[in-house]
């Protein structure tokens, strides 16, 4: 099955939220390759990737973005090997609630990155800025996504990017949530590197920071 | 040109869908008050008489035309026991789910509306607002039934539970509409004019029209059939165009559309069946010149008051509390200027 056929195809199961036939085009997709990786990033992503930008232009609702990220996420987890070793070069991502405690934003980001073949470490919801500060420096990641529900908690990722500058490289910080689709200029106000308008663009944006090296 | 109208006249007329004297304004500011008290947040939520002294003193200032009895989203979970984090820049939220597993649901029973302390402060100010004031409506606000287990289970537990446990979600709904339908006829009975009931999760930003119709528009259609007062729904910054024609079907009188809509269309399809409230962003109002302010109302005025049945104000239900009294003094002062009926003079 050619690559986009196997997208469309997919798309198509996880919209209509048909586990089976979702896993079911994707093992078609899978016969003969050498990488599941390499079908997780030639179809699963470009999948995803429609589905957040059309929910982004209204024609596809949060439910099912959920759901199709969810049902992606648990059968590329499936057929991919569960341990990948890690040979250093990956590089480390990280994602973070700020302070809001709804972590629907944050699901659908992990949910989409780790069904493209992307491991990401979940430092949790409700994390207050000194917690996360202290996280990146032991952890060091490259790149560090923050989603945010409330304004408030939105500007105080200028108090992170600010306190992250020094000692040492800070991490690449993609914000993502409803105050910044709704506010434009918001990300750069609070001096973060980029904005995701939705978990599709996520994967873009790591994969622009990355190179896309899984 | 039309006589000086009372601001509760001025609402009444635009709700049945004729012009009043100009376009009714509702800044909704919940936090707002606690500034004109000298007060932190949690200090002034902690009673109902500091919340209404906010509001009357509020609409003092900017002269917008309706009370908001409303103290913070998540004082309903707290009234069910759940847990409410405040903080001293923003409205408070609510905290780790109060259902951490879903067979709970099986014996959940409401709070006693009559009883509950949480509840009993939003009644007071209530009360005091309708004591204290004469001819302003009193605008009350209810989490929607299909709505509150967002904050009951936390988003994504309730979308599995949505999709893959009908049987507790039908149990969940019933326990809820219990509640709403106390909750919301108590505040009429405290003095509440209206009723705006808070339904994000409808909107098809986060459900499809499909799944609304088989969700949440029934569960409004018993819900708001027993409220003893007029509502208006309100999908705070969710999307609604695709279901307004199901939404007039629900009962209510008004709906609060979001600012990423088109509002000339959203009147269009609304008109003479659905009031329209919105849809200034209040996200990047907090950044607004007194000109830019002035752009924006003159913007949703030409877009959805000609015919009445619009009433200006933010998209959210709440303005944050970044935005600052010269934003909302100018939003208020353009409304006044440019929002007089007839208003074929306002080029936007």
């Amino acid at each position: 099955m050619a690559a986009n056929d196997g997208t469309r195809a997919f798309e198509r199961a996880l919209l209509a939220m048909d586990r089976v036939g979702a896993r079911d085009t994707l093992v078609a997709a899978a016969e003969g390759a050498d990488d599941t990786l390499a079908v997780a990033e030639a179809v699963v992503a470009p999948a995803l990737e429609r589905i957040g930008d059309d929910w982004e232009h209204g024609t596809v609702s949060l439910a099912q973005l959920y759901m199709a990220g969810r049902i992606a996420e648990q059968i590329v987890g499936e057929m991919l090997p569960q341990v990948r070793p890690d040979n250093g070069e990956r590089p480390r991502l990280a994602i973070v609630v700020l302070e809001d405690h709804h972590a629907l934003g944050k699901r659908l980001v992990l949910s989409a990155l780790r069904s493209s073949g992307y491991a990401v470490a979940d430092y949790g919801h409700g994390v207050t800025v000194e917690r996360l500060v202290q996280r990146c420096r032991d952890d060091q990641p490259r790149v560090l996504l923050i989603s945010t529900l409330m304004l408030p908690a939105a500007l105080r990722v200028r108090e992170v990017v600010d306190r992250l500058a020094l000692p040492g490289p800070p991490p690449v910080v993609i914000v993502g949530g409803a105050p910044f689709r709704l506010d434009p200029e918001l990300w750069r106000e609070v001096g973060a590197d980029a904005v995701g308008r939705n978990s599709a663009a996520a994967i873009a944006l790591v994969d622009r920071f990355t190179g896309g090296v899984r | 040109m039309t006589a000086e109208m009372t601001s509760l006249d001025r609402v009444l007329t635009t709700l049945g869908h004729k012009e009043p004297d100009r376009v009714p304004l509702f800044l909704l500011v919940t936090m707002h008050g606690a500034r004109e008290l000298g007060m932190g947040l949690r200090e002034y939520f902690s009673r109902g008489e500091n919340v209404a002294e906010g509001q009357l003193r509020l609409r003092e200032k900017y002269g917008h035309d309706c009370l908001y009895s409303i103290l913070y989203a998540p004082l309903e979970v707290e009234a069910w026991g759940g847990e409410v984090i405040f903080r001293d820049d923003g409205p408070a939220n609510s905290g780790e789910p109060m259902i951490g597993d879903v067979e709970q649901i099986l014996s959940l029973e409401p709070p006693d509306v009559a009883t509950s302390p949480v509840l009993a402060r939003a009644l007071r100010a209530t009360e005091i607002l309708k004591a204290r004031s004469r001819d302003v409506p009193i605008v009350g606000s209810v989490v929607s039934p299909f709505s509150l287990p967002v904050m009951q289970l936390g988003f994504e537990a309730y979308l599995d539970l949505m999709f893959e446990r009908r049987d507790l979600f039908d149990r969940l709904m019933a326990v809820n509409e219990e509640f709403c339908v106390a909750w919301a006829n108590a505040q009429f009975a405290a003095g509440a004019t209206a009723v705006g009931y808070f339904d994000p999760v409808s909107s098809t930003t986060v459900v499809t029209p499909q799944a609304y119709l088989d969700t949440g528009f029934k569960v409004a259609q018993r819900t708001i059939a027993r409220i003893k007062g007029p509502t208006a729904t309100h999908f705070a910054s969710g999307r609604c165009a695709g279901i307004l024609d199901d939404v007039a079907r629900t009962g209510t009188a008004g709906v609060g559309v979001s600012a990423e809509e088109d509002l000339a269309a959203l009147k269009r399809a609304a008109a003479g069946k659905l009031a329209l409230m919105g849809n200034l962003d209040g996200v990047t109002m907090r950044r607004w010149t007194a000109e830019q302010a002035e752009a924006e109302v003159k913007a949703a005025i030409a877009a959805a008051a000609p015919g009445g049945g619009f009433i200006l104000s933010d998209n959210h239900g709440e303005i944050p509390f970044q935005v600052p009294d010269e934003v909302l003094l100018a939003i208020a002062e353009a409304t006044r200027r440019w929002g007089r009926y007839p208003i074929d003079r306002v080029d936007a």
